[in-house]
């Protein structure tokens, strides 16, 4: 099974499936629909069997492929993916169908858009139909680009697909958005392109002294002196941070969240944005060990500023997408502390937070989608007494906020824990003052809850024709998968946590860290009782 | 002290006490998942799994009477395993986890089926009974998990209940308001709890009760200090002790049984639970100890104080809450012989104090659900019931012999007073105080509720005894309270005797008798001369300490003074930075190198080329200013 070539077919399938989808005729947006829902259905049962086929104690990378494409660069079509990777490619590929199916009538047209008229209470403007063709052949294209970043390990190839992906999401935000979406997509554009030029910066740097080659594994054996290992360290780490975002590039996000259309924004939160943590890990880590911890402590402050900065901010939103991308700075703060804090369980702990924040914000993403999509507005003071009018996509609303703030039963759970007690072993004040925001990330999820959902029921609210269908079957088919997935793996967090810990602790070595011991380590006297209890 | 802590493997029937657990979380997801085609059956489904669990716990119990070592692990499978990062989904039942599950099991199943009848009219029943089942399996992984993070799971599991069930009644603002502030003062609590895990980890490389326990005595005395105190800070948020206590009473506005259940017999008593599973970490840092018994001697007056002053039925009795925790945590923290004693009396409270909370929840459900005391009296006629079984739980509160209260409260106040140094004679003399405080407003709640002349407001028709499903789960738990306090005092003294080990009995307290009967009878007689002949139904001019009591001691004010405030403006002004300062100075950066401000205006439309500078700039900025610091 190993020898099948899963990563390019992978990468190229939903790019293929976008063209056929592209080139249907407006007049047929269902079939257009159909065809991209059940490509990306085929694409996941390929990375389902994929994921089956990888072996978690084996090689660090496996499904290695790797074709001619530049010889006088040494610029190589390499592709390999390790533990990290994997579970990245896993999210994208149950996103989005799930996406597809939430923005299955994004494209239809109706009285008012998502997010378009936030203060007035009655649905204004007609928006007319547009190409649904166009905008999901965008979805797949955008797959497409998403699973290529995390499976090239050719640098110069991951440095293609980071760049090319803009451009679906572009125009997904730009084309198909709320209000200011113009805005929102060209300063989502312009941010990760600068990112992109420093990054463009330092791979030039890396090709120049690293013995003229983009290969990853030849890079890693390169040695740097100290002064040009924190240079190119550095070009790598902004265009990450920008990407993560992390405070202080942070930004854009709340913009380019609060416009894209809620699909996009699942998407572009739950994992595009990933790429940045997922870089740090995957290039600036192992390229630059020395760098990495040299750097450490600032990375360390920012992702700290980051966790209860984005959750006071998000405390004080009034736009319910805004807000959630507010929650989403203070996730990937909790992600930064954990790469950057070296220990096994941090480190485990961020990557399976990327997946979970997938997950959770995906679908907190997708259910303020269905709730501004009804109401006209994604404001929270639209909002007031919902859950009288729909009880059932209010409660998938609070399990939704619950998961968000890492509630112990839901995946984020597991994950925030691994983070800050690995933290806690290496830096306890860190660890303590994020354990500040989880107490924050309380408040602004039931606030939010509290202002939309609870309290006497918004009288203009409740005129809103929207407000009279609870959650239905293709909206409960959307949620389906990630509660059961949230919930499943915060009990049984194994089957992912196996994957990804063998990668982590192999990034780990790179760095040349390891785990503190335990200063007092308890008497193992029981060891027998452990041996009986099995 | 505690250094060889071993438990047994479960074996034959003992191995399947997971059950416990799962058969009301199936309840619970099958009530909701079914919806609205289990309304009709839904809350007998409910009662049943709990009914189930009890039936369960009580074949257990005789199981592990029947294993030497008084224990049973469990270990279903692996939760967490990274590094060196080992955490078990794994159970444990020993004598201290089974006298609880009794408890919730039993008064649970009683509670359960009193709310079939109290929530008879309300449509949203069976996902009431969803919730009310979740909590019973969230409680019962509380305090059957064998481990600090399974603990911590259930703790956070019931803190989830507890919220959905004060806000059941989610279009009345002031019930979701309460739910959200619950929830929040208790994950402050938790921030507490959960730190102190990660401090086990990083000392002790383990988190299992057993591998802590015998490794405690390791650590460095302040280092075990540190950790009792943030396990204290846990135990506050979830029992409502000083400063997190201000939740606890606006929890009243969740329906009457979730009072009785979870914010009077067991939820709220988790923290004394936590203290007590976690006595070894309290016996190695005697600084700890003498923190929890400050707090349980600070929060047994505060609670008894304005108990003494309120109108309002539920949050008299929520107040009392407060204080009886107080007096459980000033047991625990006095450890050796009163851990025991504090258990004892957590369970003796757990039986008056759900049956004086299910008595007001029926005299509620004749009057019109108001609350108000000074609109009730002469109630003892039409609802005989619910008057005698009150009443023997008042008495049983107030701690009059012969019933459990007498039998559990007074030998703490003897072991407070046992207590080395002016300590004990400050705690002891606190604790006695608050026996009498507690006598007053128990009489006083009685006596205006039941006795004295109808002052009942005009809309109250003729008051009637409630249905047989509410009065005879009141009838079994005023049973428990007559019956329930000789045996405790021994039997159960000597079942816990495993988990906390021998402690030899503690003096006879015939002085502490008789001053405690003494300071209770006064209690009772003052409120008799005042309250005998009913009371003004309007709030009356008071002078300072009693207008104090009644705004519950200013604790509000000063959370919202210090916190509330505060962090409103901070997340205002932030709010503001964000857009105008940093975005806003990205974009001031862009206009001044792109050249002229008269671009200014045009920023939002978003030019390439100064959005690309101003990044730019940003980002040098930030490079500079850290090369800077870290080269220069």
């Amino acid at each position: 099974m190993n020898d099948f070539p899963f990563l390019s077919v992978l990468t190229a399938a939903p790019a293929v499936g976008g063209l056929v989808v592209a080139l249907l005729p407006n007049s047929r947006p269902t079939l257009a629909k159909a065809l991209s829902l059940g490509w990306s259905l085929v694409v996941l049962v390929g990375t389902i069997t994929m994921y089956t086929a990888f072996k978690p104690g084996g090689d660090r990378f496996q499904f290695h492929e790797s074709y001619r494409w530049i010889p006088s660069w040494d610029a190589r079509l390499t592709f390999a993916v390790d533990g990290i990777a994997l579970v990245m490619l896993l999210l994208i590929a149950v996103l989005v169908p799930v996406v597809m199916l939430a923005s299955w009538h994004d494209t239809d047209g109706y009285g008012a858009k998502a997010g378009e008229d936030r203060h007035s209470a009655a649905p204004v403007g007609v928006v007319p139909a547009r190409s649904a063709s166009a905008y999901f052949s965008l979805l797949l294209f955008l797959e497409s680009t998403m699973l290529g970043v995390f499976s090239a390990q050719d640098i110069f190839l991951f440095y293609v697909f980071f760049e090319i992906m803009l451009v679906p999401m572009y125009f997904l935000i730009g084309s198909y958005g709320g209000q200011r979406r113009q805005y929102a997509a060209v300063k989502f554009f312009l941010y990760s392109l600068v990112g992109g030029l420093f990054m463009l910066v330092a791979v030039i740097g890396l090709w120049v002294l690293g013995g003229h080659t983009f290969d990853w594994q030849k890079l890693v054996e390169a040695d740097f002196t100290t002064g040009t290992e924190r240079w190119l360290f550095l070009g790598f780490f902004i265009a990450f941070a920008i990407k993560a975002p992390f405070f202080p590039f942070h930004t854009w996000l709340p913009d380019a969240g609060g416009a894209a259309p809620a699909g996009s924004a699942a998407l572009l939160v739950g994992v595009l944005d990933k790429v940045g943590t997922f870089g740090i890990l995957r290039y600036c880590l192992p390229l630059f060990p020395n760098a990495s911890r040299y750097f450490a402590p600032l990375a360390l402050t920012l992702a700290l500023v980051g966790v209860i900065y984005g959750a006071l901010l998000a405390i004080g939103q009034n736009d319910l997408k805004r807000l959630v991308a507010y929650t989403s700075i203070a996730h990937f703060g909790f992600i930064g502390i954990g790469i950057f804090a070296f220990t096994t369980q941090s480190g485990t702990g961020a990557v399976l937070y990327m997946v979970n924040h997938g997950l959770a914000t995906g679908l907190l993403f997708l259910v303020v989608g269905m709730l501004a999509a009804r109401r006209g507005s994604a404001a929270v003071s639209d909002f007031g007494g919902a859950g009288k009018l729909v009880p059932v996509l209010a409660g998938v609303f609070l399990l939704a906020g619950l998961a968000s703030l890492a509630l112990p039963g839901t995946s984020p759970f597991v994950s925030e824990f691994l983070v800050l007690v690995g933290t806690f072993t290496v830096n306890k004040t860190v660890a303590v003052v994020a354990t500040v925001g989880v107490v924050l990330a309380a408040g602004y999820v039931l606030w939010m809850i509290q202002r939309t959902t609870h309290g006497t029921v918004n009288p203009a609210l409740a005129e809103v024709e929207g407000m009279k269908r609870d959650l239905s079957l293709r909206e409960g088919i959307v949620v389906a998968p990630l509660i059961a997935l949230i919930l499943g793996l915060g009990v049984y967090p194994k089957p992912v946590l196996d994957v990804i810990d063998p990668a982590v602790r192999a990034t780990l070595s790179d760095t040349g860290s390891t785990d503190p011991a335990p200063t007092h380590p308890a008497p193992t006297a029981d060891a027998v009782s452990k041996e009986s209890g099995k | 002290m505690g250094s060889n802590v071993h438990f047994a493997a479960a074996t034959g029937w003992l191995s399947t006490f997971w059950l416990l657990i799962a058969i009301p979380l199936a309840s619970a997801a099958a009530l909701l998942l079914l919806g609205r085609r289990a309304d009709r059956w839904g809350h007998w489904l409910g009662v049943t799994s709990v009914a189930a669990s009890f039936g369960l716990a009580v074949s257990y119990f005789f199981a592990l009477r029947g294993v030497d070592e008084r224990s049973a692990e469990l270990r279903l499978f692996d939760f967490i395993d990274v590094g060196g990062l080992k955490v078990d989904i794994g159970l444990l039942l020993d004598p201290l986890s089974v006298v609880f599950v009794l408890l919730v099991t039993g008064v649970g199943a009683l509670i359960h089926a009193y709310a079939v009848g109290y929530m008879a009219h309300d449509p949203g029943r069976r996902r009431f009974f969803a919730y009310f089942n979740l909590f019973v399996a969230a409680m019962l992984l509380l305090v059957l998990g064998n481990n600090y993070v399974m603990l911590y799971v259930g703790w956070e599991g019931v803190g989830l209940a507890s919220y959905l069930l004060i806000a059941f009644w989610y279009a009345k603002p002031a019930a979701a308001t309460a739910g959200k502030k619950a929830f929040l003062m208790n994950r402050v609590g938790d921030a507490g709890f959960v730190i102190a895990i990660f401090l086990m980890f990083a000392t002790l490389g383990s988190v299992n009760f057993d591998d802590v326990s015998n490794g405690v005595g390791a650590l460095a005395t302040g280092t075990a200090t540190v950790l009792g105190l943030l396990l204290l800070l846990g135990a506050c948020g979830k029992s409502g002790q000083f400063p997190l206590q201000t939740w606890l009473p606006d929890a009243m506005e969740g329906p009457t049984p979730v009072s009785a259940l979870i914010h009077a017999a067991t939820m709220v008593t988790a923290g004394v639970y936590l203290i007590a599973r976690s006595h070894p970490i309290f016996d190695a840092a005697p600084d700890a100890q003498t923190a929890v018994i400050c707090v349980g001697a600070a929060t047994l007056l505060i609670g008894a104080i304005i108990g003494c002053a309120k109108d309002d039925i539920k949050r008299i009795l929520a107040y009392s809450t407060v204080s009886q925790i107080g007096y459980m945590f000033l047991a625990v923290g006095l450890g050796g012989v009163a851990y025991a004693l504090g258990l004892i009396h957590l369970l003796a409270h757990g039986f008056f104090k759900a049956g004086l909370f299910l008595g007001a929840g029926s005299v509620m459900h004749s009057m019109n659900d108001q609350t108000d005391i000074r609109r009730f009296g002469g109630l003892w006629k039409p609802m005989k019931i619910t008057w005698v079984t009150t009443g023997l739980g008042y008495l049983a509160l107030i701690g009059i012999p012969p019933l459990s209260g007498f039998f559990t409260k007074e030998p703490i106040i003897g072991a407070a007073f046992d207590h080395a140094g002016w300590l004990g004679a400050v705690v002891g003399g606190a604790a006695l105080l608050g026996a009498g405080l507690t006598a007053f407003y128990m009489t006083r709640l009685f006596v205006l509720t039941f006795h004295g002349p109808r002052r009942w407001t005009p809309d109250v028709g003729q008051p009637h005894e409630s249905p047989p499903v509410m009065t005879v789960p009141l009838i079994a738990l005023a049973l428990g309270s007559l019956a329930a306090g000789a045996l405790m005092m021994t039997s159960v003294v000597d079942w816990l005797t495993p988990v906390f080990g021998e402690h030899a009995e503690s003096s006879e307290h015939w002085l502490i008798t008789g001053a405690t009967m003494a300071v209770t009878l006064t209690g009772v007689g003052l409120a008799l001369v005042l309250f005998r002949k009913g009371t003004e139904t309007e709030e009356q001019p008071a002078g300072i300490l009693v207008t104090a009591a009644r705004r519950n001691l200013y604790a509000d004010a000063v959370n919202e003074t210090i916190f509330e405030m505060p962090g409103k403006y901070l997340t205002r002004a932030l709010v503001f930075l964000d857009n105008r300062g940093i975005d806003g100075l990205v974009n001031g950066l862009a206009a001044a190198v792109g050249g002229g401000s008269g671009r200014l205006r045009r920023l939002q439309t978003g030019y390439v080329r100064s959005y690309a500078m101003s990044i730019l700039a940003g980002a040098v900025l930030v490079v500079v200013a850290m090369l800077a610091v870290t080269l220069g």
